[in-house]
């Protein structure tokens, strides 16, 4: 658990100081992610160097799982916290290997372990041991030597890692590859992690929550879904963007929004009697599925009410699903594709799960919103 | 950035054509033919006992500068690129420029002013003559090390001192050993002007050479010397070339 009191960071003079982070109060669950968000001079590097005392504080005090760091030396207080960089900054005089284990050599770790254990992180992020562990950053190319600066954050396993824009300096598509890895790993690793980010999309991505500054000061520290469903003033509002109801897509798993009172037909029923048991039952579709309970076509209710015939002759092929581990944002982007205004949600097995429509996911957008 | 492109290795530049040393070479070739043909090789050749003679000397002479001169240097630039030196750093490396333009006659005429003849003048003269390129060169390959290899060094839990060993040094070596053969390729060149405050060296036989109008004994200091100056950067461009890590390495 990370825990900032009162922390206040002044630079310059004493008579007319400039005041680089004022006053700021924030509890972080052990095994979560915050993001420290913000335009660039609002003091969120400053107020993630105050944790490992690359800057020392003005006032105020930092405590890593209840110890004050103030009272622990500046030293061993690094050694025990991860460290990653925008500049990445791996060591172009060391091998990847010596990279790795930078930390456990400063801790005095016996070599082979040490060695053993650079290994088993290359295999965590897919990268061959016997093709890397002996080669030098500049033979890295920028996706890989970000992945391996993280990994030597992860050497000696602190519990608590500092990430400044780690991820910044990469490619966009990269980008999306890595912190997708990352979050994967956090699953397992469950480290304490103040993250710096000036990307919007990269903070709702990570974040278990968000710190948000603005000169200095803690705007509102809350959960990403908190956050932009009910941003706490205008400068939020504006720094969160016109879209932010879109961005919240992300955050919904489509199987708290999908509904479940779907209904399923033959191909051989006849409309009327479909849209009959639509109707008895509110539901807005009728599913025909083939022996594995697999979406094979769909009749809406529309549709239904203005034909008659059998169900074959009139329901619509699927020609999209969404994964009930998808998120909404996946499903409205596969609803624009395929132009269906219901989307069957299917389970790992590809089998019919639930129903998503518009309507329902303007319901899930909407609440929340008006609290 | 496409992953896959990087996971080929390096281009091998040092597979280049290798034109110069050819060059020199043919040139080579061509004096010894001319040195040989008009007989100048065999008059050289009869100075023999004391070339192998001066050339020690000369070889230990240089030793002497050139060794106090890196275990001298290489501190004071690393001295002066600590942050605690940056306010005076400037103003210092300017003082050095300034002087690294005092012909070393004239520093070796000072020195003898200050300490006689003999070898230990010769040796403070030709020390403080080679000083400055290691002092520069130290120095300029620490400031250009990337503050976030310091920074990311610092926030890992690095001592200042380990930053210095671990990180900074290993990475401003090339440089600091392209001062160092800067430096000796003066050192070794200056070295025969010793002779001039009784130190003896290569020089006794070139500058008595030139008194007495002599012109292969001239050749006899001339050319060893030539011969010790490629010898002595040969020697450290191969230390170079090991002793500095493959990762911060542009000649492999």
């Amino acid at each position: 658990m990370i825990r900032l009191e009162n922390l206040t960071k002044h630079f310059g003079p004493a008579h007319n100081p400039f005041v680089a982070v004022d006053n700021v109060n924030l509890d972080l669950p052990t095994g979560e992610i915050c993001v420290l968000l913000g335009p660039s001079g609002c003091g969120k590097t400053t107020t993630m160097k105050m944790i490992n005392r690359l800057i020392q504080p003005t006032s105020g005090k930092v405590f890593i799982d209840g110890k004050d760091t103030g009272t622990v030396d500046a030293i061993e207080l690094r050694r025990s916290i991860g460290y990653v960089i925008q500049q990445i900054g791996l060591f172009p005089n060391k091998t990847i290997e010596e990279n790795i284990c930078v930390v456990p050599d400063l801790l005095g770790w016996d070599r082979r372990k040490s060695r053993m254990r650079a290994k088993e992180l290359l295999e965590l992020v897919g990268l061959q041991p016997d093709l890397f562990l002996k080669r030098y950053p500049k033979e890295l190319s920028g996706g890989q030597q970000q992945r391996v600066g993280v990994l030597r954050a992860l050497a000696a396993d602190p519990p608590v890692m500092l990430m400044d824009e780690p991820f910044g300096a990469i490619d966009p598509i990269n980008r999306e590859v890595i912190q997708e890895e990352f979050l994967k790993m956090q699953k397992t690793i469950r480290k304490t992690i103040i993250f710096v980010s000036h990307d919007l999309d990269e903070a709702v991505k990570m974040a278990d929550r968000i710190a948000i500054f603005r000169g200095g000061k803690l705007e509102q520290y809350a959960t990403p879904d908190d956050l932009l469903a009910r941003p706490a003033n205008s400068f939020i509002e504006d720094f969160l963007g016109s879209d932010r109801a879109l961005k919240r897509l992300r955050l919904i798993p489509v199987r708290n929004a999908m509904q479940t009172d779907f209904i399923t037909v033959q191909n051989s029923d006849s409309v009327e009697s479909a849209l009959e048991r639509m109707r008895s039952s509110g539901s807005a579709a009728a599913f025909v599925l083939d022996a594995e309970g697999v979406p094979q076509s769909l009749l809406s209710a529309q549709v239904a009410g203005a034909r008659s015939g059998a169900v074959a002759d009139h329901a619509e092929p699927v020609k999209g699903a969404v994964p009930v581990s998808g998120d909404l944002r996946h499903a409205v982007s596969l609803m624009f594709a395929h132009d269906m205004p219901l989307l069957p949600c299917v389970d790992e097995g590809g089998r019919l799960a639930g129903v998503m429509s518009y309507r329902s996911i303007v319901h899930n957008l909407g609440h929340g919103e008006t609290a | 950035m496409s992953a896959p492109a990087i996971l080929t290795t390096p281009p091998q530049e040092r597979r280049r054509p290798a034109l110069a040393p050819v060059l020199v070479l043919v040139v080579l070739a061509g004096a010894v033919a001319w040195l040989w043909s008009s007989g100048m090789a065999e008059e050289i050749l009869t100075y023999s006992d004391d070339i192998s003679y001066l050339a020690v000397q000369h070889l230990e002479l240089v030793a002497w500068a050139g060794g106090l001169a890196i275990l001298t240097a290489v501190p004071v630039g690393i001295v002066l690129s600590r942050p605690a030196f940056r306010a005076i750093s400037e103003a210092a490396m300017q003082v050095f420029n300034i002087g690294s333009t005092v012909p070393t006659l004239a520093i070796l005429a000072l020195s003898m002013t200050l300490l006689g003849i003999g070898t230990v003048p010769a040796v403070f003269g030709l020390w403080a003559a080679t000083l400055l390129p290691i002092v520069r060169n130290t120095y300029a390959g620490l400031r250009a090390v990337p503050p976030h290899l310091v920074e990311a060094a610092t926030g890992m839990g690095m001592t200042p001192r380990q930053v210095l060993w671990r990180v900074e040094l290993p990475n401003a070596l090339f440089v600091i050993f392209g001062g160092i053969r800067t430096a000796l390729a003066i050192c070794v060149g200056s070295a025969p002007l010793v002779f001039l405050i009784g130190a003896g060296g290569l020089g006794e036989l070139i500058f008595t050479g030139i008194a007495l109008d002599e012109l292969p004994m001239m050749m006899a200091g001339a050319i060893p010397t030539a011969l010790i100056a490629v010898l002595v950067d040969f020697v450290f461009g191969q230390i170079q070339y090991h002793l500095v890590p493959r990762g911060i390495n542009p000649l492999r």
